[in-house]
């Protein structure tokens, strides 16, 4: 492994190296395998899910199994692979791009890290329990998830309330770590975007994550100890459920793009040779999209029957996201605009990060339309809508974000053939499996159904082949990722020509310890 | 033979597609309905498509054609302008602008929407797992609707027909032109009761009754589904609503109601074993078999099995058996059927819980002695 640089320690050796470590960049490596591992049992579930979809009938599953597949690959997709993937790159990053020695926090981190194998160890273990894991959907509703769902319910609610207090710990550390630990120049509007975003999002996650852990808990004393929170017949509200888990639910979608915003910001200046097009309306517009999304979540509930005058006021304030949503694009696109661009595969992902998550900005901008909401919601529309936003959004950050900085972790170059084969792969699997979803929502498929009626037959066979694309093309990613640590080409401390910021001034690899002094910013 | 492999994997696949659309069309836009809101959900659809297809049009040809001309193989140098506080307001201004003109009609479509008076019909719709009960207020009328596509279908042993899945045994009945309001609720957990023609999308919730209209323009059958996700037969609880015209509306409800009296009086003659057999296999399908299966396994634990069970078939516990099917169990799936089916189902499908899959007990549950154990409550 890599020696000590310098004087007194190095990493420890063998397995004590990793359950017991505070060094930031093992924890971040650590959160970036958990949620790669995460990713493909989640993405194992969602081919599940597209077997049996091939056509109508039931051909592979029953449908309990079904519903339990849709409802796992949520949750892990969202709790095991985005957030802890976006956790483990701020961690890696975070402290290397404001000068900071590690992150402020560093036993919290290691606390933070090692509850997460346990709270999806006890979720995965709900598959093989009596009554099946859970089945009521990634969003849980209330009844079907208390007085009618499988007794796994209770192993579903102290996971989450683990992956929660991972998430808010973790949060803390990003917070802590930022406010106090920059390099002494380095003031708030000279920190790199991705640190920016990183901010705002750990603020949403203090936010919100405790109203999951009290929905969660308002859940388990209705499940076991007699309380009717969510129970109409005993004087309960299922209607009170969500609003409390959208309150959550809404900056929670945000919480999984701002992360991504901050790495677009810092992929596109490099590659386009040129600064960072309206740096400080970014920031603004990333702190309007986090104040606004505490102000949304009932668009989620157009249909549960709130008052005309909450219906207005909730579509109101969603369309009016879209704007500052839309000045991130144009800066994107005036970044790059005049430059000098190279098309390496992070570039690729970035660009095509820009032009797939603006589709589904736009199909969320017709979802805001609360008189056509009526038609979309609750359809395979809004599937599409979401996998548009969190594929090519978040996931496709995640993997531009690894692609960028990978020679910066390992020291070698990854194989650039077989990354630009990664992203064509998956950029034609992901637009095969979501772009007919479109179609058969508005054609009035709805979502979470293990069988159809004839009328869908064709382009969801289109979904599942491309599914299967998909999904396959990512053990690219796993083997670009394995002969990258093995070997390759050596990086240089500045990988790509257009690079700016702290990071690049370490050496690649970057030495276990970094900035032990702080550095001195322009 | 790389070659050779890929086209004919390609041959598979397109004989796939080409197998599938014999029978199903490649829809890719939002059905226009049959009623005035349906239209105009439609038109406020349409415009936001395009709306966005022109800006989508706008910010990607810049940027593709930023892609093609400023890239460094093609010499491009980069300029290292940043900002540009003009060009910064316009495009933040403009959206605003365009939002604006979009709010304008759907806040107009919403509040036609939400304005439920001077009904001519009333109908509340009731969601059960997994079927819709519909109450004709004022009409002392109301039946369950059912999914009435035949198992094999679902089980690809016999081809399916065209409406599969979208075809119930009693569907929902209303006349053409006249304001309909539905009032959604629901019996156990939460479903949304949607017939996309009419774009009428309410969720049913307990404890709730939410309001919903529609008025029909033409004679049709229409179908939709539950959208919101109920359990494990959420796909199989569709919609059926049969439109037609005052005159045949009115024969239909003299009808319906002449059918339930019959039903009522049927109770009172004398039914024999094989009778109450072949009547509660019928009822057990469509009531029961959803979650303790066709066998009468269940699906251990959620679902208890009925098949050797003590409550089936020990002859102390026939009362007991009877009264959960009556009163349902609370805190679980088991709905309470007393309201639900009549007395000669009642004790047909407890009869046929009695003496199916060897069960054979023999005993025999009379209409008349449900009757009596519903007066003595």
């Amino acid at each position: 492994m890599t020696s000590a640089v310098g004087h007194h320690h190095g990493p420890a050796t063998g397995i004590t190296r990793w359950l017991f470590t505070t060094n930031h960049k093992d924890i971040g490596s650590m959160y970036l395998i958990f949620s790669l591992l995460m990713f493909f049992i989640g993405g194992s579930m969602a081919l599940v899910i597209r077997m049996e979809l091939v056509e109508p009938g039931l051909q592979v599953v029953q449908p309990e199994f079904f519903n339990q597949m849709t409802t796992m690959h949520g949750l892990i997709m969202v709790f095991g692979a985005v957030m802890p993937a976006f956790v483990g790159l701020a961690n890696w990053m975070v402290p290397l791009m404001i000068g900071a020695p590690d992150m402020a926090l560093p036993r919290l981190n290691n606390f933070s890290f090692w509850l997460l194998p346990f709270a999806f160890f006890m979720l995965l273990s709900t598959l093989v329990m009596d009554g099946g894991a859970p089945d009521f959907g990634w969003t849980f509703y209330a009844p079907l998830s208390t007085t009618y769902a499988p007794p796994s319910v209770t192993f579903f609610i102290f996971a989450i309330h683990l992956a929660g207090v991972s998430s808010i710990l973790g949060a803390i550390n990003v917070i802590v770590t930022i406010m106090n630990m920059r390099a002494p120049t380095m003031s708030y509007m000279k920190m790199p975007l991705f640190v920016w975003t990183w901010l705002i999002t750990a603020f949403l996650l203090v936010a919100v994550m405790p109203v999951l852990a009290g929905t969660v808990t308002m859940m388990l004393t209705d499940i076991h100890f007699g309380t009717s929170f969510f129970d109409a017949g005993g004087g309960g509200d299922p209607v009170l459920f969500q609003h409390l888990f959208w309150f959550f639910g809404h900056p929670e979608v945000y919480i999984m793009i701002l992360p991504a915003f901050g790495i677009i910001s810092q992929i596109v200046p490099t590659f386009s040779r040129k600064p960072l097009f309206g740096y400080a309306s970014m920031v603004y517009a990333t702190s309007s999209i986090a104040l606004l999304s505490f102000t949304v979540w009932a668009h989620h509930m157009f249909t549960v029957g709130i008052p005309l005058v909450g219906e207005l006021f909730f579509m109101y304030a969603t369309m009016l996201i879209s704007v500052p949503t839309g000045v991130k694009v144009f800066n994107w696109v005036a970044t790059m605009f005049r430059g000098s661009m190279t098309f390496e595969t992070p570039m690729l992902f970035a660009i095509a990060f820009i032009v797939l998550f603006t589709i589904g900005g736009f199909s969320g901008l017709m979802l805001a339309i609360s008189p056509a909401d009526f038609q979309y919601h609750d359809t395979y529309f809004v599937v599409a809508h979401f996998h548009y936003v969190l594929v090519p959004g978040a996931v496709f950050s995640i993997m531009a974000a690894a692609y960028y900085w990978m020679p910066k972790w390992t020291g070698n170059m990854y194989d650039e053939y077989l990354g630009k084969c990664h992203f064509w792969c998956s950029f034609v699997g992901l637009n095969l499996t979501f772009f007919p979803m479109h179609f058969v929502g508005l054609a009035g498929m709805p979502r979470r159904i293990p069988d159809y009626s004839i009328q869908f037959a064709d382009f969801n066979l289109v979904s599942s082949l491309g599914g299967f694309l998909f999904g396959f093309s990512q053990l690219i990613f796993v083997l670009v990722v394995v002969k990258c640590v093995k070997g390759g080409k050596k990086a240089e401390a500045v990988v790509w020509e257009g690079a700016e910021g702290l990071e690049w001034q370490v050496p690649s690899p970057a030495p276990y310890h970094t900035f032990e002094t702080p550095p001195e910013v322009k | 033979m790389k070659e050779r492999s890929c086209s004919s994997a390609a041959l598979i696949i397109l004989a796939a597609l080409w197998s599938v659309s014999a029978q199903a069309d490649w829809a890719l836009n939002m059905t226009e309905g049959v009623t005035e809101v349906s239209r105009s959900i439609y038109s406020l659809h349409m415009q936001i498509f395009w709306i966005c297809v022109v800006i989508a049009i706008a910010v990607f040809s810049v940027m593709f054609w930023s892609i093609i001309h400023h890239r460094k193989s093609a010499g491009a140098k980069a300029e290292q302008f940043h900002e540009n506080t003009t060009v910064e307001l316009i495009w933040t201004i403009v959206p605003v602008l365009i939002l604006v003109a979009m709010a304008v009609p759907a806040t107009t479509t919403l509040i036609e929407m939400y304005d439920t008076s001077d009904s001519d019909v009333d109908i509340q719709v009731t969601g059960y797992q997994w079927k819709w009960q519909y109450q004709y207020l004022g009409e002392d009328l109301s039946f369950f609707s059912n999914l009435s596509t035949n198992p094999d279908e679902i089980y690809n042993k016999v081809e399916k027909n065209e409406n599969y899945l979208l075809e119930v045994d009693e569907p929902l009945v209303v006349p053409i032109g006249k304001k309909i309001r539905f009032l959604v609720t629901s019996n156990d957990v939460i479903h949304s009761w949607w017939v996309p023609a009419f774009a009428v999308k309410r969720d049913a919730i307990p404890g709730f009754i939410n309001e919903s209209w529609t008025r029909i323009d033409e004679v049709g059958i229409y179908r939709g589904q539950c959208a919101e996700l109920c359990g494990k037969d959420h796909g199989f609880m569709p919609i059926v609503v049969q439109a037609v015209t005052d005159e045949d509306y009115a024969l239909w409800l003299a009808d319906k109601k002449a059918s339930i009296a019959a039903e009522v009086a049927a109770a009172a003659r004398i039914w024999s074993l094989e009778e109450l057999m072949e009547r509660g296999e019928k009822v057990y399908q469509t009531n029961c078999a959803a979650c303790h299966q066709v066998g009468g396994q269940g699906i251990s634990p959620m679902f208890p099995a009925l098949k050797a069970s003590a409550i089936a078939t020990k002859p102390e516990q026939i009362d007991e058996h009877i009264k959960i099917v009556l009163e349902g169990r609370a805190g679980t799936a088991m709905q309470a059927y007393a309201a639900q089916l009549s007395a000669v189902e009642l004790a047909a499908v407890i009869t046929y819980e009695r003496n199916a899959w060897g069960n054979d007990t023999g005993d025999i549950i009379t209409p008349q002695s449900i009757q009596s154990m519903l007066k003595s409550k």
